[in-house]
């Protein structure tokens, strides 16, 4: 690999850049004509212009990233998260252009981008799913049978929903009757695809994944991360590792990540997302993402291992510069989610241009971010600031960092969650590592958040 | 009779329609109330609602579908009543 475009923006698209260069491999920024004084273009050798501001028309562009790519001598893709990290499509124009795609092969991303079909695969790896249907629903008749089976409450799924998208809760049959064709309605709008399947609903659940690695041939895991500090089902705190976890669990959960693996031949990065029943000490499949993640980082500062400079190695055709064996793990790891939204007023998304940024720095502290003073954030895309990420020796140390750092941050010129998630980090909850996927917003609605 | 400019609360990417497969939310001639859905604005991947805010008759549309609008520019024109 001599030049990699980087199909993406944002602190993402720089923190590829900078593992690129690191490993002496030069770098193609595209970007939208909003994003044109964007840090991701500044950092770049290269960049390139890809459309207009809306991401249908620049950053999903594929022909034109494509395109861009061959044009400038590229020989590598790499799709970040988000956008087209997770469109087989993609993956196969890139590997037509003969450019090495930075991810999984198009099957395995088609094949875990399809839940029902991806539970069939973490099945026959011998992983645990929840109990439900074992594919899509076709009519009412059989939907209130699967839940019956299952027990309720029940989760009606779109097939080809994601990131907790496209997903309706129901209490019991009447509820069910009810919401079935309008779950069907939703998913054709939102997914392109009506079919939907269902499942046992987890009260109190908790959403702990697996990072994974492979190259092919060798199957690695990285720990586990704990993801359930969740507004709207989008992630707000992440932690490496899971507070309280059981190490019988740990290790069962971490074996089956690599079993589903193993089973899809996958190379590069990949997450295993598993729903936790504490009470049932039980963890099930959720789906598998074929590409980086946002809360990277946290396993990244556990492990000391540079999971973006291995995507690039392994894509390049070398084998995983480590084994099981060499993975250790090291104190705690927390990341928050600095997002440009009004925590006081309903979350509302703050556009506009950083007039100040001040972002905490010192021992252990690590941010990730597209942007710094002067930036423009723009209304087009998403409303993730920055990342900020501790290290401690140990989780109570790493929660009192947290929140030295969320105190030295200010921001001026857009709105920030920052004193939002500084009140989290102080929540009780919080800080004995006794929460679940639907704290948050409990405690939101309770009035707690202001 | 007076005339009523809906005008979008956020910058963003105007929507005519909920879903692009689907029929506008209104069309010129469309009686709507203050709480009838005239549009939506993507702001950072959020969609809000756009109200009409008075009861009457749509008279004339200004954004276009998948249009790039600031806060304050006109949507749609409402005649009251």
């Amino acid at each position: 690999m001599r030049k990699l475009l980087v199909a993406n923006r944002g602190e993402i698209a720089v923190r590829v850049i900078r593992a690129a260069r690191e490993l002496g491999i030069g770098t193609v920024a595209v970007y939208s004509e909003a994003d044109q004084d964007a840090l991701h273009v500044k950092l770049a050798d290269e960049r390139v212009l890809i459309g207009p501001p809306a991401a249908s028309r620049s950053y999903l562009n594929m022909d034109v990233i494509v395109t861009a790519a061959v044009d400038l001598g590229a020989d590598a893709v790499h799709p970040g998260y988000g956008f087209l990290s997770e469109r087989a499509e993609f993956a196969e124009k890139v590997t037509a252009a003969r450019l090495a795609f930075v991810g999984p092969s198009a099957e395995t991303i088609r094949l875990m981008g399809d839940k029902a079909r991806a539970r069939s695969a973490a099945e026959a790896a011998g992983v645990p799913t929840v109990p439900g249907s074992t594919g899509p629903v076709d009519g009412l008749a059989e939907a209130l049978a699967e839940a019956e089976q299952a027990g309720y409450p029940v989760a009606v799924k779109a097939a080809a929903g994601g990131g907790g998208r496209g997903i309706r809760v129901v209490a019991d049959a009447a509820e069910l009757t009810e919401a079935l064709p309008v779950a069907r309605a939703e998913a054709q709008a939102a997914f392109g695809s009506g079919l939907v399947y269902i499942e046992r609903f987890v009260p109190n659940a908790r959403h702990i994944e697996v990072q994974v690695f492979g190259d092919g041939q060798n199957f690695v895991h990285l720990g586990e991360r704990e993801c359930s500090m969740q507004r709207r089902r989008q992630k707000v705190i992440e932690e490496a590792g899971a507070p309280g976890l059981p190490e019988h669990v740990r290790t069962a959960m971490t074996e089956a990540a690599v079993a589903l693996a193993k089973v899809s031949g996958y190379s590069g990065a990949g997450t295993v997302e598993f729903l936790y029943d504490s009470a049932r000490g039980e963890f099930y499949f959720i789906e598998m993402n074929t590409r980086i993640q946002v809360e990277h980082a946290v396993t990244e500062m556990v492990t000391g291992r540079d999971l973006v400079r291995e995507q690039l190695t392994v894509a390049s055709g070398a084998p995983l510069s480590f084994a099981q064996s060499d993975v250790e793990f090291r104190g705690h790891a927390i990341e928050i989610r600095l997002n440009a939204e009004s925590p006081d007023f309903g979350f509302m998304p703050s556009p506009g241009v950083i007039t100040s940024m001040r972002m905490p720095g010192g021992p252990f502290v690590r941010i990730d971010s597209g942007f710094g003073p002067g930036s423009e954030v723009s209304p087009f895309y998403d409303s993730l600031l920055a990342k900020i990420v501790v290290w401690a020796d140990s989780r109570a140390a790493a929660v009192a960092r947290m929140a030295r750092a969320l105190d030295e941050v200010e921001v001026e010129g857009v709105a920030t969650t920052a004193s939002f998630l500084r009140r989290v980090i102080g929540v009780a909850e919080f800080r004995e590592g006794l929460y679940h996927t639907t704290f948050l917003e409990d405690w939101i609605a309770g009035g707690a958040g202001k | 009779m007076s005339e009523h400019v809906v005008q979008s609360p956020l910058p963003g990417i105007f929507y005519t329609k909920p879903s692009p497969d689907q029929p506008p939310f209104v069309e010129v001639g469309s009686v709507v109330t203050a709480d009838t859905t005239v549009g939506l604005v993507e702001v950072m991947k959020q969609f809000a609602e756009v109200k009409a805010g008075v009861n009457g008759t749509v008279t004339e549309i200004h954004a276009e579908n998948e249009s790039i609008i600031g806060p304050g520019d006109g949507i749609l024109t409402v005649e009251k009543g």
